[in-house]
């Protein structure tokens, strides 16, 4: 099947003139034209904006310029990242015609380093989910088996990188939603630390959660993508001014008497069996490679989806007040005689899908008179404790090791409780609350009983420590070709 | 707290949409009422430990205030700003009525 280059070897075939960045796109629309029909990764395809870029790119190769290290890099934005280019939809309708009248810093980043922006993608509604079927316009298919989710919230990036639609994507991580779909989609998926990357242009969801971060087909190249969008941004107050590492050099210099953590509690008896297996040869290939692997018990972890949905909806209450119908997002249409506030509530139960108005009402309910206390304040306790638990684990150990999820891609409409789908998270939503840095590899295949689907390894390494995460995850992907399956099956 | 105080019954619900700006459809209370009480029971289970003295942790990073130097920046043009606007008139945006006549 044809793929559209990794982010590396595009770069290179460009820059040396074995191809043109011109070249580049018109291969990555066509191949989007093709699977995503029946994949359903993409709300919007920039085709002529992309043409346009990528010949104004090719003058300046031509002209002996270096446009930048992501030049001619098609890459796929989730669409809750503000993009001057066409719309940001965040999947709601309450944003079905939202223009954001500016670029996210992220964005900003990536045009000035060459990348063509090839389309936005597909996520559930304001990034709540894990399964990207809580949509306006209906699911996105995993490209290993199309009746499948692709996991969420961020299944449109994580498909469309897997499909080989573009090189790489990004997507945003407040929970799990970078991690958990690249898992269920055999690709990478990395959660920066949180302040690594700016927030600005990204839609608020959990504001001490979120995290932008990137897709890749390989490490080398989510080290590329995230050397171009880290760093402190003056508009986000709220990321750090720390030294940005030259994620993607020294990648293939294997860590010296790596110590791998593998907590007890991410290899529980509940998870598929196949999942288990994959992580267990994983710890193997690092065994083999001359890492010391010990176990450790992390129990404080086993309070994370409890504290992750007192925070979590809490923070999305409050950021998702903004949508009120007066100032941009859907209004009602208005009856005589009608308040203020009812187009207030209207607007919002018209604009806002099932699971939206769920976690508004837990996150308003939890921060209400009578509860704070109980609810709020103690799951910012324990996500003290929480981070404290982590930050003695990383005393003894570098790197932390297990699954990403504990079961492979389910299938869409499969008829989940809310409470059944929260607990999909439960491998990543500590890293969101400790806000350190975490990143999924393919690790092989676990047997559905209808065909073989991706196992994630989740690697999570200290704060800043986004270079020593990927080099262990090199050192995986150095020992095993588990990252070079394709699905052969997806359509086109 | 104990269990059934966690659990959130039809009036509790119709008053946290109230308080969310929500309005719900009165055939999905009763769902909303079983799920959010399955997520409130399971988040109960922070009851088990105990964090007396614990600070509250709101934020991974140790934040301090930044101030910019009071420069003025050039803002974004009032269209750009109108252009996603519900409904406008001239260069403002237009709501229903929220005072009644002669009020105020």
């Amino acid at each position: 099947m044809n793929q559209v280059p990794g982010c590396r070897q595009v770069r290179d075939e460009v820059m040396s003139g074995r191809t043109t960045c011109a070249h580049v796109a018109k291969n990555a629309i066509d191949i989007i034209r093709t699977v995503d029909e029946s994949l359903g990764c993409y709300h919007e395809v920039f085709d002529t904006e992309v043409l346009e870029t990528a010949e104004a790119l090719d003058r300046q190769v031509a002209d002996g310029k270096d446009p930048g290290p992501l030049c001619g890099v098609p890459i796929a934005i989730k669409d809750n990242i503000a993009t001057r280019s066409g719309r940001t939809t965040c999947s709601s309708r309450m944003l079905q015609e939202y223009r954001s009248p500016y670029d996210a810093t992220v964005i900003r980043r990536l045009k000035d380093a060459g990348a063509l922006l090839v389309g936005k993608t597909n996520c559930d509604e304001f990034a709540m989910g894990s399964s990207t079927e809580h949509c306006a316009w209906g699911p996105t298919r995993n490209p290993w088996d199309t009746d499948r989710v692709p996991g969420g919230s961020s299944g449109g990036s994580a498909a469309a990188v897997a499909a080989g639609t573009c090189s790489g994507a990004l997507g945003s991580d407040t929970g799990g939603s970078i991690r958990q779909p690249a898992s269920f989609c055999g690709c990478v998926g990395l959660k920066p630390t949180y302040g690594r990357v700016s927030r600005f242009g990204l839609v608020a969801f959990g504001s001490s959660l979120d995290q932008v971060g990137p897709f890749a087909r390989n490490t080398e190249d989510a080290a590329m993508l995230l050397e171009v969008i880290s760093g402190y941004d003056p508009n986000d107050s709220t990321s750090a001014d720390v030294v940005v590492d030259p994620f993607s050099e020294n990648l293939d210099r294997p860590i010296e008497n790596l110590r791998i953590g593998v907590p007890v509690q991410m290899m529980s008896d509940r998870n598929d069996p196949g999942v288990n297996a994959r992580i267990e040869e994983a710890i193997d290939v690092y065994r083999s490679m001359g890492a010391t692997i010990t176990s450790v018990d992390l129990p404080l972890t086993d309070y994370g989806i409890s504290t992750y949905y007192v925070i979590a909806p809490a923070e999305a209450s409050s950021n998702l007040a903004r949508y009120d119908g007066i100032r941009y997002g859907h209004r009602c249409t208005q009856q005589p005689g009608e308040t203020l506030e009812d187009l207030y509530s209207r607007s919002r139960s018209e604009g806002f899908g099932d699971e939206v108005q769920r976690r508004i009402m837990l996150g308003t309910y939890v921060l209400s008179s009578g509860y704070y206390d109980a609810y709020y304040k103690r799951a910012l306790q324990v996500r003290r404790l929480i981070k404290e638990e982590f930050d003695r684990a990383f005393n003894e150990c570098d790197i932390l090791l297990g699954p990403t999820s504990p079961m492979p891609a389910f299938g869409i409409g499969d008829d989940m409780d809310p409470l059944q789908m929260y607990l999909c998270d439960v491998y990543t939503v500590n890293t969101n609350i400790s806000g350190h840095c975490g990143i999924s590899l393919q690790a092989g295949f676990t047997d559905s009983g209808n065909g073989l689907l991706p196992v994630g390894l989740h690697l999570q390494a200290p704060p800043f420590q986004e270079h020593r995460l990927l080099r262990a995850a090199r050192m995986f992907e150095s020992a095993t070709a588990h990252h070079e399956a394709v699905p052969e099956n997806s359509p086109g | 707290m104990n269990e059934r105080e966690m659990e959130l019954g039809p009036d509790q619900i119709r008053h946290v949409a109230k308080l969310s700006r929500l309005e719900l459809d009165p055939g999905k209370v009763s769902e909303y009422s079983r799920q959010l009480g399955l997520i409130l029971k399971h988040i109960a289970k922070l009851n088990e430990l105990d964090v007396d003295g614990v600070e509250p942790m709101a934020h991974p990073l140790p934040l301090t205030n930044r101030l910019a130097d009071d420069i003025p920046s050039a803002p974004m043009p009032v269209e750009d700003l109108l252009m996603n606007a519900p409904e406008v008139e001239g260069a403002y945006l237009a709501v229903p009525k929220v005072l009644d006549e002669g009020g105020a």
